[in-house]
């Protein structure tokens, strides 16, 4: 870490820096207003897959970029699971550079325009910034200039791909999802050959199969896996390892490491009466259908089932996905049923805003306590009960109890469930002696990411659970740093 | 990229492809089965694996003409690709020496039967198999199963080959004259669920191998899940065979409805366009 702060400074401290930092007074920069990116009217987006927020203007990234202090230690910097080199690239940004910029980024980050979409940069980068301890303005928007500098070097296609020097060593990704994706491109970067293995027939696992269209396009990812199968990257889909290939196998074919990054791929469900009743999904199946098989659309095979009334029960990021992509299939009432209160809700404040904008239903403290079918079997009822909350709990989330005699009937068509997932069990079922904690995730080193079996290295949901996209690539950025030196020794 | 080395017609809607994909033969064992997809915008959609060639690298698979992603995989020829396949799935069936067993079979649920009826066998037990069908020219891999059981009963609906009557019949007929330890049954829902009613009330523990809906195949969607003794059990990653006397097969029955009007319009379509 001591030689990237190093960096760092010696870059704050070149001229043309000096000369921009002095160009305007810090009075100056934050007199400026913190710059929005431009929406799609609520009304259009929520009967179409266009992408809800457009990106920064050029004009609006410039003036974001001087907002930004330069400060001698940027805090904005530790809010970063990638440590992304914040002020170097916003700083070329302020000098019209997107091309440089997007080269700052590219150091840390394999995925900058994911990142820029996705990461609750509320909680992280921004959190930390100048502006939001000191000055408790709004933080300068660190996301979109990042979003902003990504789709630049993607629309104007002046992708720069380094070359890299070779040094013949194998080794092998489980999973091309968000922690895969990092991992790989991490070390590709350090001279590796590597060959991400992916189960579904599409490569950015939770990319593609979970966010949906409007919030991240596919052609994003699609663009940002190119430029890391022009790294060299060796992609090959439909290949479960631990069923396909055993680790085992792996070895023989030459790998000297594995990295594991399979996801949370178990959807949770509550256990109560009337779940498994047709018209009852996970969030998991009804984002995959419309998503990854497109479902619903012209000429794909994959069916859907249509309702007016949809209810989703969770309060997630992964909720609001899924209640946002049941509008866009045409639901009339699409509804969020949650336990606790809006304040409590674990998803992006953005989402929700999002959501409420597009019309969705939010019944807060509110929760299903079981369903009911028409005669066919399809559920056509939801009983759910008032809650109320109560002190806050060890986690510091309020506690909650449901209100006696509250019970009470919601008419629904479909009701998808999305309060969480469990890891994936394939790799664990086929490694002998890889320890598994109580609730089925892959124990690491924290450090190193590694596991007990020696070389088998870890990160993202499948170790943490259920997270989010960036930790998961923070961690495969960790688990590339300690396996690169493990392999050199 | 999986390519077709051999197709054979079995009966009017019934045929075997013989598939390259050296990976799954060499690691699949007797009740996994594999996801395939045909077409960029094609279905999930998982089969048995029927048998393997090691040395040739390729699967068998089974598969009868139900509905658009099962036509789209028929009508592929020898020579053709299939775009994604990925396996093998699911639990391998536990094979071990319980004595006397009956494989009960119903249509082209024998297909999955072949690899199971011959692992039971090797590890030492007597296995009969109940062929049933609805008519004779639905029965299929007579020949191989003869070779592979120990005894042999067909059955069909409407009397046209061997005894008339269903599975069912079939079980009672063979558990009325010898002690049997284990009954295996795979076929249509509504054939598991009668082959499990009969022998709960014979105290035979039977296993069914389950043939839910499924899309990912690997436990991420919970589209093929199931209630097994009370619990939510996913057929992909905690089957596909259970205890059949625990299986709740009327919500199953339900569950593998859910898009029947949907499909039934899809196939329409379809055929208007030929």
């Amino acid at each position: 870490m001591l030689e990237a702060e190093n960096i760092r400074k010696a870059r704050r401290n070149e001229a043309w820096r000096e000369d921009l930092r002095k160009s305007k007074q810090v009075k100056e920069r934050m007199l400026i207003k913190r710059n929005h990116m431009a929406e799609t009217a609520p009304e259009i987006r929520n009967k179409s897959n266009v992408e809800v927020n457009k990106g920064f203007t050029e004009a609006q990234a410039l003036v974001e970029a001087q907002r930004c202090i330069d400060c001698p230690n940027p805090t904005c910097i530790t809010g970063c699971p990638v440590e992304i080199s914040i002020p170097d690239f916003v700083k070329q940004i302020e000098l019209g550079k997107f091309v440089e910029a997007a080269q700052v980024i590219k150091e840390t980050s394999s995925l900058a325009a994911v990142c820029g979409r996705v990461c609750p940069q509320e909680r992280q980068c921004e959190k930390e910034c100048f502006y939001t301890i000191k000055l408790k303005q709004e933080p300068v928007a660190i996301g979109n200039l990042e979003r902003f500098v990504a789709d630049y070097e993607r629309e104007n296609s002046v992708q720069v791909v380094p070359k890299v020097t070779k040094n013949g060593m194998k080794v092998a990704v489980v999973g091309s999802g968000p922690a895969g994706l990092s991992f790989a491109g991490d070390m590709a970067m350090r001279g590796y050959d590597v060959t991400v293995f992916e189960a579904l027939h599409e490569i950015g696992g939770v990319l593609k199969y979970g966010i949906p269209e409007f919030r991240l396009p596919n052609n994003v990812i699609d663009h940002e896996i190119n430029y890391l199968k022009k790294l060299g990257i060796i992609f090959e889909t439909n290949v479960i390892v631990g069923k396909t290939i055993t680790i085992d196998e792996m070895t023989e074919l030459g790998f000297k490491a594995v990295f594991v990054g399979s996801g949370a791929g178990l959807p949770k469900f509550m256990n109560i009466p009337g779940e498994n009743l047709t018209g009852v999904f996970s969030a998991n199946e009804y984002l995959t259908r419309i998503n990854l098989m497109g479902a619903g659309r012209e000429g794909y095979d994959t069916p859907i089932l249509k309702g007016k009334k949809i209810a989703i029960i969770g309060g997630g990021n992964t909720a609001m996905d899924a209640v946002r992509t049941a509008k866009r299939q045409g639901a009339e009432q699409a509804m969020i049923v949650y336990r606790r209160s809006l304040e409590e809700m674990p998803a992006r404040l953005e989402e929700i805003r999002h959501a409420q904008e597009e019309g969705i239903i939010f019944m807060c403290l509110t929760n299903p306590v079981r369903y009911n079918a028409d005669e066919k079997g399809k559920v056509n009822e939801m009983i759910v009960q008032k809650m109320e909350l109560g002190a806050p709990d060890e986690s510091g989330r309020r506690a909650f109890r449901a209100i006696p005699k509250s019970e009470y009937s919601v008419p629904v068509d479909l009701v998808i469930v999305s309060v969480g997932v469990s890891p994936n069990p394939i790799i664990q079922q086929s490694v002998k002696g890889l320890q598994i904690s109580k609730w089925g995730t892959i124990e690491v080193n924290e450090e190193t990411m590694e596991s007990n079996i020696p070389m088998l290295f870890a990160g993202g949901d499948i170790v943490r659970g259920g997270a989010t996209v960036i930790l998961a690539m923070g961690d495969g950025k960790k688990a590339a740093k300690a396996m690169d030196e493990k392999l050199r020794k | 990229m999986n390519k077709i080395v051999d197709k054979k017609q079995f009966s009017e809607n019934v045929f075997q492809l013989t598939i390259e994909a050296p990976r799954i033969a060499k690691n699949r064992k007797a009740g996994h089965f594999v996801i395939v997809k045909v077409g960029e915008k094609g279905e999930r959609i998982p089969l048995t694996i029927v048998d393997s060639n090691l040395e040739q690298g390729t699967i068998d698979l089974i598969i009868q003409r139900v509905g658009v992603s099962s036509s789209k995989l028929i009508d592929l020829q020898i020579g053709d690709f299939v775009d994604d396949l990925v396996g093998p799935l699911g639990h391998a069936t536990h094979i071990e020496n319980v004595g006397t067993v009956i494989a009960a079979g119903g249509g082209v649920g024998l297909a999955p039967m072949l690899p199971i009826i011959r692992a039971m066998k090797e590890a030492g037990n007597k296995v009969i198999t109940i062929l049933a069908a609805r008519s004779k020219n639905l029965v299929i891999l007579e020949e191989q199963i003869r070779a592979a059981s120990s005894e042999v009963l067909i059955m069909t609906n409407d009397g046209t080959y061997g005894d008339k009557g269903l599975v069912t019949n079939g079980i009672e007929k063979i558990i009325s004259t010898e002690k049997v330890d284990l009954v295996l049954t795979i076929g249509p829902a509504i054939m598991m669920k009668a082959v499990s009613d009969l022998t709960q009330k014979h105290n035979i523990p039977t296993v069914a191998s389950l043939n839910t809906i499924m899309v990912d195949g690997t436990g991420m969607c919970g589209a093929c899940r199931v209630s097994v003794g009370g619990e939510t059990k996913f057929v992909c990653v905690d089957g596909p065979e259970f205890d059949a006397h625990k299986v709740n097969f009327d919500e199953m029955l339900s569950r593998l409805g859910a898009y029947k009007e949907i499909e039934i319009e899809a196939m329409n379509n379809c055929n208007s366009l030929k």
